[in-house]
């Protein structure tokens, strides 16, 4: 290290020595600007592959959150939907969302290129850089929708949905808020959505909530007095490994929304981030305890994640005593929710819960805690500093009223497109498998192999060609000469 | 020759698997089984759902051995299964009319375990 400094400040030295221009105050400004620009791509390429971490994180929670029959097909489905929402996202989903244009939709930036004029300026390497970024969002809003739906939903079904939300739903709603559109400025205000609580989160989870109103329950989910029946998940230890791929991958998701390193202001964020996801855990563990006695597993993940969802549209606009304020009410919510929710709809990781509900609650808690000191320009600050401190409590109250705008509208839309989507694709190819597939598994209906093969064929004997045990003698007599055989 | 069949507690399993062998009884089978008796079922809390368990899980001991020696392994079953709770579980006796050693094909009493005091009554 020491050894690398003493090499970069030799050759600054010698390009000045070379290079008397160089040296110049306008130039060093500039280069300044350059080096600085560059140091802030370096933190969201970390963040963005932060962000990417967490389709695994995905992948594991759901696959624990399913029976071991449909172990593989969460893999499948989460490579699938990666690979083809990039496509839809470099073909026409960031020039709807980035690409400048209107209030409702962007038109520039399809078919992303080097030099293409997108909103006014010319693709580089810093705008490739927040394009990738942004698919990471976009594919991370993805993966949420699908929580509702395992261990029946036909496969084709994420082929097509995925082309259409990868390409419209969250590029609308991502312009909405993030590029200039609707809710960027709302009577002077502007919707205060740090890192996605409503773009990322509450949008995948009214996709999962239309998806699971036209696939219905798994069977034997509900007994025939419409009683909800527990189907356990298969592996507490991969939810448990996915939630805390989740929770890493969130640094990068809020933490990289600073798409800056200045004052190093996202450690603000992560601090928030951690501080939140932490009084999730204890919110949801202590909830679930006083309703039924016990600290289930799976309640303590989707506090984590509650917290992680509800501290997503704050993070950046509140100060570290909200933090775990939003995150306990988060994870309380989310008990509370889960357990509503199964009586009537089967969300087998709970979905709807962590990220619908936890991600309205983060939206609205922006209005509640955002500090006047982080506010975005033009933005009220959160109704606790209108009552307890010297800002003004309209405007405040304003602020929440266009937190509570996002929310209606990120529905409204997310809602319509999803439904008819979903709707489209039952009426052609189908939404759900046949009762003898899911019954049998979607790993060997629908892929032809089992997730876990050992579990269902059985495997030939091997010796090891270490000492049987069984040739151990039976007691010292002369009957152990003829056991011998037995072993052999 | 007769089968004992014995539904009993997992870790009732070892004791009595080292005892049949010291008494020269290596031969068993056994088989992960789940059953009920007065022992109630389980019932598990996953995300606020109750699910009840009829069946609790129980390892099924097989050992086909001559008449004689039917009570030696009764005994061994009885000494290390017995809790005195509900659910130490239960041995069945059976009849056995044919016993054949495939990889030889030979049949009979030579294809029952030998132990100590096999010789004798062979």
């Amino acid at each position: 290290m020491k050894k690398k400094l003493g090499l970069a400040v030799l050759v600054t030295a010698l390009v000045a020595l070379v290079i008397p221009g160089a040296a110049s105050a306008a130039s060093v400004t500039e280069t300044l600007a350059e080096k600085t620009s560059e140091l802030n791509m370096v933190w969201v390429a970390v963040a963005c592959v932060l962000v990417f971490l967490m389709q695994a994180g995905f992948m594991f929670l759901e696959i624990g959150f399913s029976r071991q029959k449909n172990a593989g097909t969460g893999v499948a489905k989460i490579l699938v939907n990666f690979a083809i929402v990039t496509i839809a996202w470099w073909a026409i989903g960031y020039g709807i969302a980035e690409g400048g244009g209107n209030k409702i939709f962007g038109d520039t930036g399809f078919f992303f290129h080097f030099g293409q004029n997108v909103a006014g300026e010319a693709v580089n390497g810093e705008t490739a850089m927040l394009m990738l970024y942004g698919l990471a969002f976009c594919a991370v809003s993805l993966a949420i929708v699908w929580g509702t739906t395992l261990e029946r939903i036909k496969f084709g079904a994420y082929v097509v949905y995925a082309i259409v939300f990868g390409a419209i739903v969250y590029p609308l709603v991502a312009h909405a808020v993030w590029g200039g559109g609707l809710l960027s400025d709302i009577g002077g205000k502007p919707v205060m959505d740090f890192a996605g609580s409503s773009v990322v989160h509450l949008t995948g989870a009214v996709g999962a909530f239309a998806a699971l109103l036209l696939l219905g329950p798994r069977r034997g989910k509900y007994d025939a007095d419409g009683n909800p029946r527990a189907i356990p998940g298969h592996s507490m230890p991969l939810v448990g490994l996915g939630v805390i791929i989740l929770w890493i991958g969130w640094f990068g998701f809020n933490g990289g929304s600073t798409f800056e390193t200045s004052a190093s202001f996202f450690g603000e964020v992560m601090l928030n981030t951690q501080l939140a996801a932490a009084a999730g855990v204890i919110g949801a563990c202590i909830a679930i305890y006083i309703k039924g006695r016990t600290v289930d597993v799976g309640m303590a993940g989707n506090g984590a994640i509650a917290g992680l969802v509800g501290i997503t549209a704050p993070s950046g606009f509140v100060e570290y005593w909200a933090a775990p304020i939003i995150g306990l009410i988060a994870g309380v919510i989310v008990v509370f929710a889960v357990l509503a929710i199964d009586k009537k709809v089967d969300d087998p990781v709970g979905a709807l819960s962590a990220h619908g509900l936890a991600g309205i609650w983060g939206t609205l808690a922006v209005g509640i805690f955002a500090s006047p000191r982080l506010i975005s320009e033009g933005a009220g600050s959160g109704i606790w500093y209108g009552i307890f401190g010297d800002e003004s409590l309209s405007s405040a109250l304003g602020q929440f009223g266009v937190q509570g705008l996002a929310v209606l509208f990120t529905f409204a839309v997310v809602f319509a497109i999803s439904i008819a989507t979903f709707f489209g694709i039952k009426k052609t190819i189908g939404l759900r498998v046949p009762a003898d597939e899911e019954d049998a598994g979607l790993d060997i209906s629908s892929h032809g192999m089992y997730g876990y093969p050992e579990a269902f064929i059985p495997q030939p004997e091997y010796s090891t060609g270490l000492p049987e045990l069984t040739a151990r003698p039976v007691s010292q007599t002369a009957s152990s000469g003829q056991l011998a055989p037995e072993a052999g | 020759m007769k089968k004992v069949e014995a539904f009993i507690r997992h870790e009732a399993f070892e004791p009595i698997r080292t005892e049949l062998l010291d008494k020269g009884f290596p031969s068993l089978s056994i088989t992960e089984a789940k059953g009920s008796g007065r022992q109630k079922g389980i019932v598990e809390h996953y995300r606020g759902s109750t699910l009840t368990v009829n069946v609790r899980p129980k390892v099924k001991l097989e050992v086909v051995v001559e008449d004689s020696d039917a009570q030696a392994v009764i005994d061994a079953i009885l000494r290390h299964a017995r809790t005195g709770e509900v659910g130490d579980g239960k041995i069945f006796v059976l009849p056995v009319e044919e016993a054949i050693r495939i990889r030889t094909g030979e049949s009979g009493h030579e294809v029952l375990q030998l132990h100590d005091g096999a010789e004798a009554s062979a």
